[in-house]
């Protein structure tokens, strides 16, 4: 099958590196979370291959989703690298979720105004 | 994999505008083939874009290296694109098979949504039925029903389809062309509407 020979290293490296890990940032990141780079910023000297492009690709703002399919890697491993560049101040999460809450009456109406007017 | 990354270099234009700051998202949800990309397509501003997750089916809690041979991955793709909505607002359809445990798999997804867009194949109603039944007893969350209009597909009355699908009277069933733009746009208003006459977005939070 095709996906399990692109993907074949990522069940592991993903659970591997998501397994006992208790970022307090983890837990407000969803796939529309908003992110951009830290300006002028340089990644941190031990920064990974994977988190340069990840801080090259933040340098304007894009969902935690757009950074996974760009970088070609799972939604949750990019939020692990992302948790991490966040913790170490290189990186903002530009749109805040808390865990369960849902989008406010007001920018629902906001939302429809512009879907109106698309 | 990495090859990947070097291969797609993100356009500046792909950016959001430095004005947003919020974003909410909409879960387009139907069975195979039945257009839930192609919707995505019609209304996003960007190509619409796929990352996939992993899972072996003994993963959660247990050493990966140990039982090799006892473990098998599933591959789910998720589709999804983005509007922007107003200057600080973007909105972003994520687009997955229908059944809830396929969104479980991706951390987060379900958590927060405005709502999801079914997506009704009339020639496999029957398809429809898990996808439903688990929006209906497992969440809270609205959902419009969207029959895309496959010309060879039999046309039924709106009202014989909520009887066949058994819906409450006041949720939306929008027909649709998911290759047009217009009447993609259509469902997605027809969504909001139908949430903001929710309980839960009726208080404006602070
Ligand atoms: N006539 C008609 N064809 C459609 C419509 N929506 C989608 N199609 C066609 O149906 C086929 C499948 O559409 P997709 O958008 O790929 O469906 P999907 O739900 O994303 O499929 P999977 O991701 O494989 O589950 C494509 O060839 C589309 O062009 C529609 O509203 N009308
Ligand atoms: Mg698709």
């Amino acid at each position: 099958m095709r996906d399990d020979e692109e993907y074949r290293d990522h069940p592991v490296r993903s659970y591997v590196l998501t397994s006992g890990r208790a970022h307090p940032t983890r837990n407000t990141l969803r796939p529309e979370t908003l992110l951009v780079a830290v300006d002028g910023r340089p990644a941190p000297a031990t920064a990974s291959g994977q988190q340069r492009e990840l801080l090259r690709l933040c340098r304007g703002t894009l969902a935690l989703a757009e950074v996974a399919a760009y970088l070609g890697l799972p939604v949750s491993l990019v939020a692990v690298l992302v948790s991490d560049l966040v913790d170490t101040g290189h990186l903002t999460i530009r749109s805040n979720h808390q865990a369960h809450a849902l989008p406010s009456r007001d920018v629902l109406e906001k939302v429809l105004d512009g879907l109106r007017n698309l | 994999m990495d090859s990947v990354t070097s291969e797609q270099p993100v356009r500046s234009s792909q950016h959001l505008a430095p004005t947003v700051a919020r974003s909410v998202k909409v879960l387009v949800v139907g069975a195979f083939g039945v257009g839930k990309t192609t919707l995505i397509g019609s209304v996003s501003e960007i190509e619409p874009l796929r990352t996939e997750e992993v899972i072996t089916t003994a993963s959660v809690g247990v050493d990966p290296v140990a039982g090799h041979g006892e473990k098998t991955t599933t591959t789910v793709a998720m589709d999804f694109g983005r509007v922007t909505v107003s200057p600080e607002v973007a909105l972003y359809l994520f687009g997955t098979p229908g059944q809830r445990r396929f969104w479980d798999l991706w951390a987060g997804l379900a958590d927060g949504a405005v709502g999801a867009v079914v997506m009704i194949d009339t020639r496999h109603l029957e398809d429809s039925f898990e996808v439903l039944d688990q929006l209906e007893l497992r969440t809270t969350m609205p959902f419009a029903v969207v029959v895309n209009e496959f010309p060879d597909a039999p046309q039924y009355p709106v009202e014989r389809l909520r009887a066949a699908l058994d819906l409450l009277p006041s949720t939306p069933i929008v027909k649709c062309d998911a290759r047009d733009r217009t009447s993609a746009v259509r469902v997605l208003v027809a969504l909001v509407e139908h949430a903001l006459t929710f309980p839960v977005f009726q208080k404006v939070l602070a």
